[in-house]
């Protein structure tokens, strides 16, 4: 089966500075992505780069079979990003934004499409009310909402739980799974490590310009078998595997 | 395939935008404020209060001020183009439209045409209020077409300046900045007074500044008078400095995605 995206050997220098050295992943159709890496790792760069925003420096990249240097039109056609500030209209109602979007996407009945998923992120109590009076959780909620009219086969999270409540944060988690157990492909990107391990088919990390590991969460936890102390075997959590491997990393150099 | 598909929608993308930011300028009383009632503000102040001593040579001096208080609104104008520029890149929007198979430069565009359609608004209610107030203009179909494709020039001159400081701003402060030195091109010109009068420095800026000549046509076109090479001078300023910055307004906005 084709892979939804395949990244090899991508690169992607600012100035002096190389934040993507070589980066190669494939997501399979239909799964959970999480890149997971520390801040300034360069997740958003990758997710720019896949989203056509950003021209990569080298490497091959494509998105649902196209190409994101030559097809970059095929490549929009497919996907949908929602970026790390939930990009709303906040002088619109969370209706006129759905709808705006619905008409930029040349749908053929715009309003349903929008009534549909107001109904469905639980936003028509609120929808004729404009985005600036909403709550963070409920901005969030109307940006993934924006992103999933068309019904794009892959979509793009950039941190989409970062500064959202708890209550907020298994909202969005919610969303996710339903959205993969429609069949769409989910690429995401978290600092929350829970996150990935609650989500994620599979992990990948980032760190240092290259992806040091990935695969599945089980097969991320084989790497590091179970500490053996005294009476207790202890389960490493994801957060203890990717500390780990970091500090590996650094200590190599 | 995918390119065709794509011009097709342009104007029909632009479109979504126009109704998109004129949402922006009717929900936004300061902008209201600030590109119609402000002008007007102005106007029923130099005519009533300043006008009784200001030595035109004309005989209403409404009919004088008209062309330099619609250049004022069009200028007050340029502030919210930058402003809302900035807040579309600030906020994401811009990336958002971008991953969309929408054509690149549509956003922008829509951002420019809302700059026109708005200033079109604003300008022919500062006019109707300007008829109450006495002003009557000889001109015929010809002259107004002429006035008005100034305006329009004009209008996409500032708005270009304005694209560049939005898109290039870090702060919303600064995307307004930009608004100060536009402001005041028009009161230093022969907008409100003739420049005769002024002192010989100011009286050379007043006069080899791009409002003056503008103002100096249109003052020309609404009564009838012969234009001179004013209107040249006038189209030379704005096609020279609109293309300018359009350029590099347009690079500012690649150099983004």
């Amino acid at each position: 089966m084709q892979n939804a995206i395949q990244v090899k050997g991508l690169q992607k220098s600012y100035r002096q500075l190389h934040v993507l050295k070589s980066v190669d992943f494939e997501v399979e159709k239909g799964n959970i992505f999480a890149l997971l890496g520390t801040n300034g790792a360069g997740k958003t760069t990758i997710v720019n780069i896949l989203t056509t925003l950003l021209k990569k420096d080298g490497g091959q990249v494509t998105v649902n079979g196209f190409d994101v240097a030559s097809k970059p039109d095929s490549v929009r056609q497919s996907i949908s990003l929602t970026g790390q500030f939930a990009a709303v209209d906040e002088v619109l109602t969370g209706r006129e934004n759905l709808v705006m979007i619905a008409r930029l996407r040349h749908l053929s009945h715009p309003r349903e499409v929008t009534d549909d998923l107001l109904q469905r992120f639980g936003l028509s109590d609120a929808a004729d009310r404009r985005a600036s009076t909403y709550s963070g959780g409920m901005r969030r909620r109307l940006d993934i909402a924006m992103s999933l009219i068309g019904k794009p086969q892959i979509v793009f999270l950039d941190e989409p739980t970062t500064g959202l409540d708890p209550e907020g944060r298994i909202e969005v988690w919610k969303i996710i799974k339903e959205l993969a157990g429609s069949g769409t492909t989910v690429f995401l990107t978290t600092q929350y490590l829970e996150e990935a391990e609650q989500l994620a088919d599979q992990i990948a990390i980032l760190h240092e310009g290259e992806i040091i590991v990935s695969g599945t969460l089980a097969e991320l936890k084989k790497l590091f078998p179970p500490a053996k102390v005294e009476y207790i075997e202890k389960q490493p959590t994801l957060e203890d595997i990717f500390l780990k491997i970091i500090g590996n990393k650094k200590e190599d150099k | 395939m995918e390119t065709i598909k794509m011009k097709n929608y342009f104007f029909m993308d632009m479109g979504i935008m126009l109704i998109r930011s004129m949402r922006h300028v009717f929900r936004s009383l300061d902008t209201i404020i600030t590109v119609t009632i402000m002008p007007i503000a102005m106007m029923l102040l130099f005519v009533y209060v300043l006008g009784g001593a200001i030595k035109t040579g004309t005989d209403k001096y409404v009919n004088y001020l008209l062309p330099g208080i619609l250049l004022v609104a069009i200028a007050n104008s340029a502030g919210y183009v930058s402003y809302r520029l900035f807040l579309d890149k600030q906020r994401g929007i811009f990336e958002r439209f971008h991953s969309m198979p929408i054509a690149r430069s549509a956003p922008l565009w829509g951002h420019m045409l809302t700059s026109l359609v708005s200033n079109v608004i604003s300008l022919i209610v500062i006019i109707l209020v300007a008829l109450l107030m006495g002003f009557r203009s000889s001109a015929g179909i010809l002259s107004w077409l002429a006035i008005v494709g100034i305006l329009t020039l004009f209008t996409l001159t500032l708005t270009w300046i304005a694209a560049i400081a939005g898109l290039s701003a870090k702060s919303v402060d600064g995307a307004g900045v930009i608004a100060y030195p536009i402001h005041f091109l028009p009161l230093i010109s022969s907008a409100f007074v003739p420049t005769k009068s002024m002192p010989s420095g100011v009286k050379a800026f007043a006069e080899h500044q791009p409002v003056t000549p503008i103002v100096e046509t249109i003052r020309a076109l609404l009564y009838n008078q012969p234009v001179g090479n004013q209107i040249w001078v006038a189209l030379a300023w704005c096609i020279t400095i609109m293309f300018c910055a359009y350029l590099f307004a347009m690079r500012v906005y690649k150099k983004r995605l």
